[in-house]
């Protein structure tokens, strides 16, 4: 049967101190012939200074049919975040 | 799931998208609207890759090495368009093989611009300065259509694509401000891009078939007819600029209205283009075929490799 | 010309980095995928951004009205000084990528050398070049395995390729009388000296890639000295048609 090049998804980070971002993905045989590419397609403008690649198949995603129990239960955790709590005007630096 | 189940899914997707939410490909779909992207997402992504073959015709024969590098950057941003596009299309659960298979049957179409031929260097020009022109007008919007991977390699392509008609209109000024032969060149280039430049922007309003799904799933955001007189309006006067006349004898400002007015659009031209009669469809058509059965041992030796590589790894392991 | 050697000595150089970027801009829209075609522009651009810091550098040299695009569009063939090599064409991808692996490895050892020249823009161009040449090197190589190790056919197909390029390798390590002047004022590299670290470094990858080893002794010369195989007229008819149709106007 024929096989045809498999998916990757790349990440690059733009510099130093910023994190690798999804950019984009592409087709390759293997790892080094994916990270190849992923420099050819996608760091032509000197958009990067590292890249991830990995094969799509490896990345679980989760579905978002269960977005209702994984992340509306966050929305109501008000205490998480500092304006939650009150505080006399005179109180600096905190 | 029940059709009330349907209807009140699709309400709520419809809902989403007019309040300018993304939809994401692993979300829940109407599979009108999933058909349709692929529709025109693969489209695109075709006429970015047939669309390399006309000014790739030309790549060895640029007339200096400025010229050639440009040319050369500017084909090659076709085919990273095209792979982004692809990619895009690819999260709607079809492989880019599938695509290819379907550009190459003829059942899929693209850009029918593509189907004529590039006669001369002026052509490179006219081709940056319009046919990008064009397509730029078309693919601003999409930057914020609601279908994410799409709406993300839309940018990508958008902000990519700011030097090709730049480039295009430099070769244009270049020949303008040239010799009278050149001026000539130039004259006759913009002579047979005007009128498949105007087509390009698709079918009048009256015979679009798409449009009002389009619009809801902002796949468009202004018709054809405004995008082509958007076209016209911005163009007429770079060409008075280069000094060049288009040929067109209904060409007119009209005070009253605030745009120009124009001559009527052979459509049956199009029409005979776009089912395969241009001048050049079938030599695309096998240009592209043939480069993918000619890389055919190529891919397949790079997955032998891989394969062989990765069982040397496990067999160190064992 | 008080800089005749060194003029001639840059087209040396410069020349092959033309013709194969030449040779290479061919198949863009054509390459087996659309990944491999954006990779091969790539090298196609590299090789065309160095050509023009060369030529721009001849051009100084030569002065009176001398232009990078005069220098690589308006010469006849026997002025063009490229190897043999670097003008074969693609005849199929396993030629491309051969052509490519013999030549960078020749081109990524000459750079090394070259950065040590006495001529500082020389050095300055060697040194941005080589970055460029060392990946055009490692995708070279990494394609040479993928094809000599894939299957039964591309190890076939490669085997083909390099059996016929083969002969055009010799060349890359002859010295012309521009070189050997040049070499003497230490502005030049002495390439015959890189020869046995070159085919070993060839042998090496070849071997890993399945591939034999030609054991001709019989190679093909003359690029160097204007001399080329037939292809070459039909790539410079191409490449000067616009010149040579319309002489004396800018573009």
């Amino acid at each position: 049967m024929k096989k045809n090049w498999p998916l990757w998804e790349v990440f690059v980070r733009s510099k130093n101190g910023l994190e690798h971002r999804h950019f984009g993905s592409l087709h390759a045989a293997d790892e080094a012939m994916a990270l190849e590419n992923a420099r050819d397609v996608y760091t032509r403008r000197n958009e990067g200074v590292s890249i991830w690649v990995v094969e799509s198949r490896h990345i679980t995603a989760s579905n978002p049919e269960n977005n209702g129990e994984l992340f509306e239960p966050a929305q109501d955790k008000v205490y998480r975040h500092p304006t939650f709590y009150d505080l006399p005007d005179d109180v600096k630096h905190m | 799931m029940s059709e009330e189940q349907i209807k009140s899914l699709e309400a709520d997707f419809d809902a989403r998208i007019a309040r300018d939410e993304k939809i994401e490909p692993k979300d829940w779909m109407p599979e009108k609207y999933r058909k349709t992207h692929i529709r025109q997402i693969s489209q695109h992504a075709h006429s970015e890759i047939v669309g390399m073959l006309p000014e790739g015709n030309w790549i060895t024969r640029a007339p200096s090495l400025r010229r050639k590098v440009a040319l050369l950057a500017k084909v090659q941003d076709e085919a990273g368009h095209g792979l982004y596009l692809y990619s895009a299309c690819e999260t709607l659960g079809v492989s880019r093989d599938e695509l290819y298979e379907q550009l190459h049957s003829g059942k899929a179409k693209y850009s029918s611009i593509f189907n004529y031929p590039t006669l001369t260097w002026a052509d490179m020009g006219a081709i940056g300065w319009l046919v990008d022109g064009a397509a730029i007008i078309n693919q601003v919007p999409l930057c914020s259509t609601s279908f994410g991977p799409y709406a993300r390699a839309m940018v990508r392509v958008c902000k990519e694509e700011s030097f090709h008609q730049r480039q295009g209109f430099e070769i244009m000024y270049k020949l303008c401000n040239g010799t009278p032969e050149q001026k000539e060149m130039a004259q006759d280039a913009l002579n047979r891009w005007w009128w498949p430049s105007l087509m390009m922007l698709g079918p009048t309003d009256a015979e679009s078939v798409h449009t009002e799904q389009s619009m809801k799933w902002k796949l468009k955001r202004k018709t054809n007819d405004e995008l082509r007189q958007q076209f016209i309006d911005q163009t007429v006067p770079q060409a008075d600029i280069l000094g060049l006349k288009i040929p067109d004898t209904d060409l007119k400002w009209n005070e009253e209205t605030g745009h120009y007015n124009f001559g009527e659009i052979q459509w049956d031209e199009f029409w005979q283009v776009v089912k395969g009669h241009g001048p050049c469809n079938k030599e695309r058509l096998n240009a592209r075929k043939g480069a993918w059965e000619k890389g055919a041992w190529v891919r397949d030796a790079a997955m032998a490799y891989a394969e062989k590589q990765s069982n040397k790894k496990i067999e160190k392991v064992v | 010309m008080k800089n005749e050697n060194l003029y001639n000595y840059i087209l040396g150089i410069a020349d092959n980095n033309l013709i194969l970027g030449q040779r290479l801009g061919e198949l863009c829209g054509h390459g087996p995928s659309l990944e491999t075609d954006i990779a091969c522009t790539n090298i196609s651009l590299d090789l065309l951004g160095q050509v023009r810091s060369y030529y721009q550098y001849a051009s100084k040299l030569k002065g009176d009205n001398v232009t990078e695009d005069s220098i690589a569009f308006l010469r006849k063939e026997k002025e063009y000084v490229n190897v043999l090599l670097v003008e074969q064409p693609n005849t199929d991808f396993a030629y491309t990528i051969v052509r490519q692996f013999l030549f960078d490895i020749y081109n990524n050892l000459f750079l090394e050398e070259l950065q040590k020249s006495h001529d500082i823009t020389l050095v300055a161009i060697a040194k941005k070049s080589i970055k460029e040449v060392s990946y055009h090197r490692r995708f070279s190589s990494d394609w040479v395995k993928r094809l000599g190790d894939g299957t039964k056919e591309s190890n076939l197909k490669v085997q083909e390729a390099v059996d016929n390029l083969w002969t055009y390798t010799d060349e890359l390590f002859h010295l012309t009388d521009a070189d050997k002047a040049m070499v003497k004022e230490g502005i030049g590299v002495d390439v015959t000296v890189l020869k046995s670290k070159y085919y070993k470094i060839v042998n090496t990858l070849l071997t890993e890639a399945n591939i034999v080893i030609p054991d001709s002794k019989w190679f093909q010369k003359g690029g160097k000295e204007g001399i080329h195989t037939e292809h070459m007229g039909y790539l410079l008819n191409d490449m000067q048609f616009m010149q040579r149709t319309y002489p004396n106007m800018e573009w």
